[in-house]
């Protein structure tokens, strides 16, 4: 299973299994990760499971999907590394992935 | 002050179906919400997206449920206020006296919070400096727009907002305006007409750019914005205006002295009764062993939380269950002749 890592903003690391075929919230979710909310599901439709990829994944994960960028200029403090996680699908590829969440949602 | 038997705080699926089913068994309620219409999140937030999990309804939009549940409630007298967020709650003898931003005061036995994942606010700038000239110089929303005539505005934003109002204050203010990417979002009319205004030099342009801190002694004075390549320009300007859509946030009721678990609220499955007498929470806000945030456990939770106000709003009557197929009182409730 893909392992991911999530650091939250106070620095707090947390390395969690996750199944494939799931995306980056849900691995955050059903670990109770918190630094992400999730508040519309995973539809797209609220940016509150914003994370900054870190550089050297950024271009190995899936690319965004339509709509994505706009939601994302409504995220807290996004960057040029910002995804939505429910966005980034769970696969073999990207094992090792790790993402910084922000401050907020 | 209003009166009535029960008030509901939200207007998406769970809250209407939650007032229908109050009205069918002869209940009277009003309902709160904070957005400027009805329909909750599923208007906000997804009016176009299908939804297929409602029972007997294979595929609707969220705009499609919305408008089927506002006419399900047609037969009934129902009062919306919209544009209201609740504020305070307190209990006199028995009945919660609860008060909206807007200064309307209800009395009732009985609170449904049906707010969903809580009410939409605003989202703000990241700069913790930005909270000081928030509503003097730093605006999330525009009530008077006189304000800007002669000064120099920076917007900030890349939807339909951002671009409308850079457009219309571009009449009479100097504009900024300042996204964090080359593309917009908005209607490519509005994205035109920004560029032709750009090109007069009516609109100054600025993409890749965010809002790095605002500067001033006390009155704001000027704010620096960051590229996304770190290179810092400072703007002189009077006001600045953030269109970032909205997020939901509990808000005051997360102070009203309700259980809570992370966003939401605590009930038991019979009554769907927070832990405060006569206060319910149904639909995505609430939470118990098993809760699934589907829309249609709203409507099982709300049919329930109806029945326990019963008990509150008539202590002397008794509560008889009836189908709507066969009880004549719901039928008359209804407008419908019964056989």
């Amino acid at each position: 299973m893909p392992k991911i890592t999530y650091i939250e903003n106070n620095g707090k690391s947390h390395t969690v299994e996750v199944d494939k075929g799931l995306t980056v919230m849900e691995g955050a979710v059903q670990n109770n990760i918190s630094g992400i909310d999730a508040d519309c599901g995973g539809s797209m439709a609220c940016a509150t499971c914003h994370v900054y990829v870190k550089e050297e994944w950024y271009n190995k994960i899936n690319e965004k999907s339509e709509g994505e960028d706009d939601m994302l200029d409504q995220a807290h403090n996004p960057n040029k590394f910002s995804r939505l996680s429910c966005q980034i699908s769970v696969t073999d590829e990207i094992d090792g992935l790790v993402v910084d969440l922000p401050e907020k949602q | 002050m209003i009166r009535t038997d029960a008030l509901i705080i939200g207007a998406g699926p769970t809250g209407l179906f939650t007032a229908h089913q109050l009205n069918i068994i002869g209940l009277k309620c009003e309902i709160v919400d904070n957005l400027d219409k009805i329909g909750g999140q599923c208007i906000e937030l997804y009016p176009d997206k299908p939804i297929y999990d409602i029972p007997a309804v294979p595929e609707c939009t969220g705009e499609e449920l919305t408008n089927n549940l506002i006419n399900q409630l047609k037969p009934f007298d129902i009062n919306f206020h919209l544009n209201e967020r609740v504020e305070e709650v307190k209990n006199e003898n028995g009945q919660w006296h609860v008060k909206t931003n807007n200064g309307t005061v209800f009395s009732t036995p009985n609170v449904i919070i049906a707010g969903g994942v809580g009410s939409f606010e605003p989202r703000k700038f990241t700069p913790k400096e930005c909270e000081q000239y928030e509503g003097k110089s730093i605006f999330y929303s525009i009530k008077d727009k006189k304000i800007f005539k002669d000064k120099t505005v920076s917007i900030f934003g890349g939807g339909d907002s951002a671009l409308d109002w850079a457009v219309e204050l571009s009449a009479n203010s100097n504009v900024n305006l300042i996204h964090r990417r080359n593309e917009f979002r908005g209607a490519q009319s509005t994205l035109d007409k920004v560029y032709e205004l750009e090109k007069e030099g009516k609109i100054n342009l600025f993409t890749k750019y965010q809002l790095k801190i605002p500067k001033g002694n006390g009155k704001l004075d000027s704010i620096d914005i960051q590229h996304e390549n770190k290179e810092i320009k400072n703007l002189k300007t009077d006001y600045v205006l953030g269109f970032f859509g909205l997020i939901m946030q509990l808000g005051p009721i997360a102070n009203w002295g309700l259980n809570l678990n992370k966003k939401t609220i605590e009930v038991d499955t019979e009554k769907f009764q927070t832990n405060q007498k006569g206060i319910y929470a149904v639909g995505d806000i609430c939470s118990y062993p098993g809760k699934l945030k589907l829309i249609l456990s709203g409507f099982h939770e709300g049919a329930l939380a109806a029945r326990a106000c019963f008990k509150l709003a008539r202590p002397n009557e008794k509560y008889r269950f009836e189908f709507t197929t066969s009880s004549s009182s719901i039928l008359k409730r209804l407008g419908k002749k019964s056989d």
